[in-house]
């Protein structure tokens, strides 16, 4: 099970492994990219939520737990994205993201605050100096229906706004149609968009929307296409749909980005987002990442949870181990 | 009837958050009657049932409190209806428990259900007597009204199953608190089918949460708990060292407390006592409507 299934499959195409632009080929034409796709091993899907629930049941506790809990902590990206968003509930929320536990200053930091494209400004300026990055939605999250001159620009702008990182959606109307090219010329153009003025570029994260995607198949598609497109990171969903990230359809995105490295030797993060709500459940991803990965995608540059209320869980937890006693919702934020 | 018939014994369960589960810890202990014959396996409930137990209680708190005080005192009236269809069941597990007559054992739980019914009766009265109007120098009026505490850890009284239960559990309840109680560790078959009754009667789930197990193992994380706001000490009557040590802890948080009594009889009347030392004072203060010297008004 080890053994990436690109390995076994680079050769049939003639792909050799570990040289990137060799995959190039695969998506020369539309037929190309559905045939690479198509031709993608199917996935067990029986098998597959047996194994993340197995890996779900890993007993961490002591040492390990405070580890986990505070690598976890360092790995949100701690989200507001609600029609009501004011720019003082932004500016709260990155207040947390600098000090998530005003009672004990040992707590680590949040990776970063993702925020809607007209939020970035509000978000850099309360964040200025502290090391949490901005994130911000774009491409017209979370249904991603407009045209794409208009996704563009979202980009653009959040990019112009301070942006460190942008978390752009796939057409899931074009992928579940088939034309896979559309969505994988559409990464492409939001990542040309990714640079800025100033140099650089502001890291991609293509959310798929698995609960949107119907099959483990597509969401290995999905993620192969959005790898070869250039993301940076592939994330499971937006959070605004019934089925967002679960431990198995995330594994299958662990996996995908383990076998991309293995044919590529280029390194793609994962970010679970939605329905996260326990430290419990953060722990059990990390175990999913820590089996599947290994060391290398531990560290927040990696992965990343998109999650809000996981934090204050975390945080509760993180105040039992030091004090010994159970903690409550009275003692952490509100948001 | 045949004698060949297989007897279906009881699994007694935890109750919590209005579910039946088992201890998370997967422990049973022996329960005997008074003579040492053994009765049924009771869960020993670990710290971390406890822990689940107080978040379902929190959660439930909300509602509870948030009901009218007519319709928690219709909900707990409908207990009592149901404990009165239980009658028999319950007699016989008071009687087994504490090595009563049948008779006597059937007249405690006729006191029960009666303690049930006299509590459920404050639930629309108990602001009357203890809220009110004050008289203040100044042009407001000033309105005191009763409000819960929150969730609070009850650690029932030993030697009296079920009349000493619902003599604490019921005062809990009433004013719109939530409960996590700790059965007497020696007799908990009356306080797990208490359970079930409050399962099949309105009381929505959380509200009241049944844990078997030792009241020492249970009560130190219960009464450090930092989302608990108050402990009914009763059940450690016996056992001075303990009382004081989960005040100590229970102090963290500037927790209400109840003292145990040294001597409990728990069929004499109550008394308000035991919903009062579960309440706020909530007092605020409105302005009349006149504005001063000029005597006008809005």
């Amino acid at each position: 099970m080890t053994v990436g299934y690109a390995r076994r499959y680079a050769p049939l195409v003639t792909m050799p492994p570990s040289a990137a632009p060799a995959l190039a080929d695969v998506t020369a034409s539309d037929a190309a990219l559905r045939r690479f796709l198509h031709g993608l091993p199917g996935v067990d899907a029986v098998g597959l939520d047996a194994r993340a629930a197995a890996l779900g049941t890993r007993s961490i506790k002591t040492t390990a737990k405070a580890y986990a809990i505070d690598l976890a902590i360092s790995m949100i990206d701690l989200t507001t994205l609600e029609g009501a968003d004011t720019a003082g509930k932004v500016r709260s929320l990155c207040a947390k993201g600098r000090n998530p536990d005003p009672s004990d200053r040992t707590a680590p930091s949040p990776a970063a605050v993702c925020v809607y494209p007209d939020m970035v400004p509000v978000a850099r300026e309360a964040l200025a100096g502290s090391g949490v990055l901005v994130a911000s939605v774009a491409t017209a999250f979370p249904a991603g229906r407009a045209p794409l001159e208009v996704k563009l620009a979202d980009v653009r702008a959040a990019v112009a706004a301070g942006a460190d990182e942008i978390d752009m959606v796939i057409d899931r109307g074009a992928f579940l149609s088939g034309r896979y090219l559309k969505v994988f010329e559409e990464i492409a153009a939001v990542r040309e968009n990714c640079a800025r003025v100033s140099g650089g570029a502001a890291r991609l994260k293509v959310i798929f929307e698995n609960g949107e995607l119907a099959t483990y198949d597509n969401v290995r598609r999905a993620s192969w296409l959005a790898m070869l497109a250039g993301a940076d990171f592939i994330k499971t969903s937006t959070g605004k749909v019934a089925v967002n990230a679960t431990p198995s359809n995330t594994l299958v995105m662990l996996e995908a980005v383990r076998d991309f490295r293995d044919a590529t030797g280029h390194q793609v993060g994962v970010k679970p987002a939605g329905g996260i709500r326990t430290t419990k459940d953060a722990v059990k991803y990390l175990v999913m990442v820590n089996e599947t990965l290994g060391d290398d995608w531990l560290s927040p540059h990696w992965f990343r949870f998109g999650a809000s209320g996981l934090l204050n869980d975390l945080l509760m937890q993180r105040q039992k181990l030091s004090s010994g006693r159970y903690s409550g919702p009275d003692y952490v934020t509100v948001d | 009837m045949s004698t060949d018939r297989l007897n279906v014994l009881k699994t007694y369960k935890l109750y919590v958050g209005g579910k039946f589960p088992r201890s998370e810890s997967g422990r049973v202990y022996e329960v005997t009657d008074s003579k040492g014959n053994w009765l049924a396996n009771a869960p020993r409930s670990s710290r971390k049932d406890a822990r689940d137990a107080v978040v379902a209680a929190r959660k439930a708190f909300g509602g509870w409190s948030g009901a009218t005080a007519y319709n928690r005192g219709q909900v707990l009236y409908r207990v009592a209806e149901m404990l009165e269809g239980r009658r028999d069941q319950f007699t016989a597990e008071v009687a087994a428990a504490e090595g009563l007559s049948r008779a006597k054992a059937a007249a405690q739980v006729d006191a029960a259900v009666d303690r049930w019914v006299w509590y459920a009766g404050w639930s629309d009265k108990v602001a009357q007597v203890v809220g009110g109007a004050n008289p203040v120098a100044g042009p407001y009026f000033n309105l005191s009204t009763p409000e819960p505490t929150g969730v609070v850890a009850v650690i029932a009284p030993a030697g009296s199953s079920l009349l000493g239960l619902v003599s604490v559990v019921a005062p809990v309840i009433v004013t719109g608190n939530t409960a996590v109680v700790v059965a007497d560790e020696s007799a908990p078959l009356p306080a797990l089918s208490l359970a079930e009754v409050l399962a099949t009667s309105d009381v929505p789930g959380g509200v009241v949460n049944v844990l078997s197990g030792s009241a020492a193992e249970l009560g130190a994380p219960l009464a450090a708990h930092q989302d608990v706001n108050a402990v009914d000490l009763a059940g450690t009557a016996g056992d001075t060292g303990l009382a004081t040590e989960l005040e100590v802890a229970a102090a963290d948080n500037l927790k209400r407390v109840l003292r145990p009594a040294p001597t409990a009889d728990w069929s004499a009347a109550p008394g308000t006592g035991r919903m009062l030392a579960f309440l706020e004072t909530k007092t605020v203060w409105h302005p009349t409507g006149g504005l001063g010297a000029a005597g006008s008004s809005y």
